[in-house]
């Protein structure tokens, strides 16, 4: 090959390279988790811990805040899922009165509320941002997490399917 | 109704591009004069279309028409009306919309005014933009259409990110595609030159103005978006090594010795494979970058939404275009090498070097950008590359760069140095030694990047000087030197004022981070900042809690100035930005930027200081390089046959 084909060659290669990651159809919106498939980490805070969640039924773990402002648009669909499995909270870094006054504001949907003042438990779940919803199954597995408010789209799309599968 | 004008209006433009990618150039091949004339006339009628169907969709922005798609989802009835038009290019849609009219303008400028360019040339040039054109016409129609209407229409938008609203970041995409865009030229003089196999003096001569515009726009634009995030994102930086920005840096470096080039070929018919490669290299590292943000492939603050349908169409477009052209490329080199010997310490032979130095900067760019997608894409794992990588990368070539810029304007074309040359250029080596000398006694810790940085800085300096001085007789006959030697003294220093910008406000620049409360002084710099108070305010569409400081000479603590930082709550978009506050000391920028409360005492909260001295520097540099460019181009001498 003569040599002043090379510059050719190196943008056919680039170009293959390029579009691997393309056609995989890997979408870098998806934040990966290294806890999917493995079971929930062991963590103890006041009104939650991974005994809770290990009892055979599928449930979802909300981490939320008061002082997070997103976590309240997504209080419909939490209540919606607490009509299919328990839901319970764990709420990051925040303060009685100021959980209290927020869910008699934004309504309740939780069997049971964990108190993680300090963020250590959330630390175990690989938590990096409220609110962040996880789906463990039956057999204390965490199968999914959801990163961000839920919406009716992950919410028909992705949750409830998912859930009801689990639940089968 | 004007919406869907504007759209009728951009897909007749697609269907004329198709018109403008055929005809001339099977009338080239035929040698039909009136074929070709079809060239010119539909590249004007093209820009005319795009630009009713820009000004259809900027027209929705200025009234905020929430009937349509991406102004709903990127603009607020309640912004500034600028803000609001700035809107129409900071989306994916309408930005490809800009770039799309940028290249109909390029298209339309070349058919106005390739007077001189021979006829043939000039269809199979204006063919090769049309070609561009219709895939990118195409692009926009079927993956990212700017003119979807939303039905029902939006009660309200969904705001501009507040980081965006801002009037440097609205100007700084045009210039930018501006330039991306200019060396579309570039690339279709160089392909028609390819297919008729010659490439001589009269190629650059045509060329060489077109290519200065091109990188005077990118630099500009470079330079706009620096300068927009160093007083904006709050940390003082003013290069993140982010992939795109390194995506804007590639084509410019390419330019650049595109640049350099041309000058050879245009005054001694030499380099002519490399002239060729480059014109070609510089737009597919345009379109490379256009990818880059659009595909979704890598995570950057300025990728905009990720969809890998329009990463694939325009991989696909890039495959086609830069593909061909270097399939061409390997074709027809061989037969265009041209005979023009020069020796080893020759000029042609320093711009050579020039070349091959930023061809291996711009590859350790690249190489840096792009790993992270290779190991993704291999599956090997997921790395970061980040700024250490590219600063070890530039500093060994940094130096041997800078004495080739000083001393390339000395030699002569064709003949190595004579004897005696090294006396007669003594000077600026001294005065280089001398200075190095000096800042080894300053009192402040010198690391070696200063130290390397500086002296390759004062070695630009001194020997450009030196030149000057010994080219007009020690300043006597200054009006004699043509422009374009003056646009290469402009463009060389304002690349050693660049570095000495970018180098002392790094290594020499100071930050102070802690609890203040009013009452509470910092001495920073050579100043004392004393915050007098936290207060809160209203702006057009956000909220602002503010820290005012008085800022005295930390001498006699006499005041001369107010500073106050900011955070914003902009309640539409539900963003809170945080604006630093700047004060221009001479060349130095004092940089104070406010942060959180503290929980337990609202009174307190945490402020950063930092002291950059020279930072302008980097500007001022760049303004000047983009000079330079603007009096090459200002150079009215024309090539003698």
């Amino acid at each position: 090959m003569k040599k002043t084909f090379l510059p050719f060659a190196v943008f056919a290669g680039i170009v293959l390279l390029a579009a691997v990651p393309l056609l995989k159809g890997k979408d870098p919106s998806v934040l990966s988790s290294a806890l999917i498939e493995k079971p929930v980490p062991a963590f103890s805070v006041e009104g939650l811990s991974d005994q809770d969640l290990k009892n055979g039924k599928v449930s979802v773990i909300n981490v939320f805040a008061s002082w997070c402002v997103t976590c309240a648009a997504e209080q419909e669909w939490l209540e919606k899922i607490s009509s299919i499995v328990p839901v319970y909270g764990l709420a990051y870094k925040d303060k009685k009165p100021d959980l209290e006054k927020w869910l008699s504001d934004h309504g309740n949907p939780f069997a049971a509320i964990g108190h993680d003042t300090d963020g250590r438990a959330s630390i175990e779940w690989g938590v990096y941002g409220v609110p962040e919803t996880f789906i463990v199954d039956g057999q204390g597995v965490i199968r999914y997490k959801h990163v961000g408010a839920i919406d009716q789209y992950s919410y028909n799309d992705v949750l409830k399917p998912l859930i009801e599968d689990l639940k089968k | 109704m004007i919406i869907e004008l504007g759209h009728y209006a951009l897909v007749m433009a697609f269907l004329l591009s198709l018109v403008q990618a055929a005809v001339p150039l099977a009338g080239a091949a035929r040698g039909r004069q009136a074929w070709m004339l079809v060239g010119s006339q539909a590249a004007t009628s093209f820009f005319w279309l795009v630009l009713i169907a820009f000004l259809a969709l900027l027209h929705a922005f200025a009234l905020s028409d929430l009937s349509v798609r991406v102004v709903a989802e990127n603009s607020h009835t309640m912004k500034p009306l600028v803000y609001k038009l700035s809107a129409l290019w900071a989306h994916h849609e309408g930005s490809m919309l800009l770039w799309l009219l940028m290249l109909a303008f390029w298209s339309a400028l070349l058919a106005e005014n390739g007077k001189k360019l021979p006829p043939a040339f000039k269809a199979r040039a204006l063919s090769v933009m049309g070609m561009v054109s219709a895939g990118f016409a195409a692009f926009i129609l079927w993956t990212s259409n700017p003119f979807n209407r939303l039905d029902p229409p939006a009660p309200e938008g969904l705001d501009l990110n507040p980081l965006l609203q801002d009037p440097l970041l609205a100007i700084h995409p045009p210039m930018l595609y501006a330039g991306y865009v200019g060396f579309a030229i570039a690339f279709s003089f160089a392909v028609a030159a390819l297919i008729e196999g010659k490439v001589d003096r009269a190629f650059a001569a045509a060329l060489k103005p077109w290519a200065l515009a091109a990188w005077f726009f990118l630099t500009i634009g470079i330079g706009l978006g620096s300068f927009w995030a160093y007083y904006e994102l709050g940390w003082g930086g003013f290069w993140f090594w982010d992939p795109v920005e390194n995506a804007s840096l590639l084509p410019w470096l390419a330019g650049l010795a595109l640049l350099h080039s041309l000058a050879v070929l245009e005054k001694r018919d030499a380099l002519r494979n490399w002239t060729i490669f480059l014109a070609l290299l510089s737009f597919s590292l345009s379109l490379l970058g256009t990818f880059l943000v659009r595909s979704g492939v890598l995570t950057s603050v300025h990728a905009f939404a990720s969809d890998p349908t329009r990463g694939i169409f325009i991989l696909a477009l890039m495959a086609a275009a830069s593909g061909g052209a270097f399939l061409l490329y390997g074709f027809r080199a061989t037969a265009m090498q041209s005979g023009s010997g020069f020796g080893i310490s020759s000029r042609e032979s320093a711009i050579l070097f020039n070349n091959v130095f930023l061809f291996a900067f711009a590859a350790s760019v690249f190489m840096g950008t792009l790993y992270p997608l290779f190991m993704s894409a291999l599956d090997l794992g997921s790395v970061s590359v980040g700024g250490p990588y590219y600063v070890a990368v530039v500093m060994p070539l940094l130096l041997p760069f800078a004495v080739l810029m000083g001393l390339a304007p000395r030699l002569i074309w064709k003949e190595n140095i004579q004897k005696g040359f090294i006396k007669k250029n003594t000077l600026p080596l001294f005065a280089t030694i001398s200075l190095l000398i000096g800042i080894s006694f300053m009192p402040q810790e010198k690391s070696a990047v200063l130290l390397v940085g500086m002296a390759a800085v004062a070695w630009i300096f001194f020997a450009t000087f030196n030149d000057f001085m010994l080219k007009t007789g020690y300043f006597r006959s200054w009006r004699t030197m043509p422009m374009s030697y003056y646009g290469m003294i402009a463009a060389h220093l304002g690349f050693a004022v660049f570095v000495a910008g970018c180098v002392l406000a790094t290594q020499l620049a100071e930050e102070k981070i802690m609890w203040m409360k009013a009452g509470d002084q910092a001495n920073i710099g050579g100043s004392n900042a004393v915050l007098l108070a936290y207060e809160s305010g209203l702006g057009q569409n956000y909220n602002a809690d503010r820290a005012i400081f008085s800022i005295r000479s930390a001498y006699d603590h006499s005041q001369y100035a107010f500073m106050a930082p900011e955070k914003r709550w902009y309640p539409a978009a539900e963003k809170e930005t945080s604006e630093a506050a700047l004060l221009l000391q001479c060349f130095d920028i004092l940089y104070i930027v406010l942060g959180d409360t503290d929980e337990n005492d609202l009174n307190r909260r945490v402020i950063r200081m930092y002291y950059h001295p020279y930072v302008t520097f980097v500007y001022l540099g760049a303004l000047l390089m983009a000079l330079g460019a603007l009096l090459a181009m200002a150079d009215r001498k024309r090539v003698r046959e």
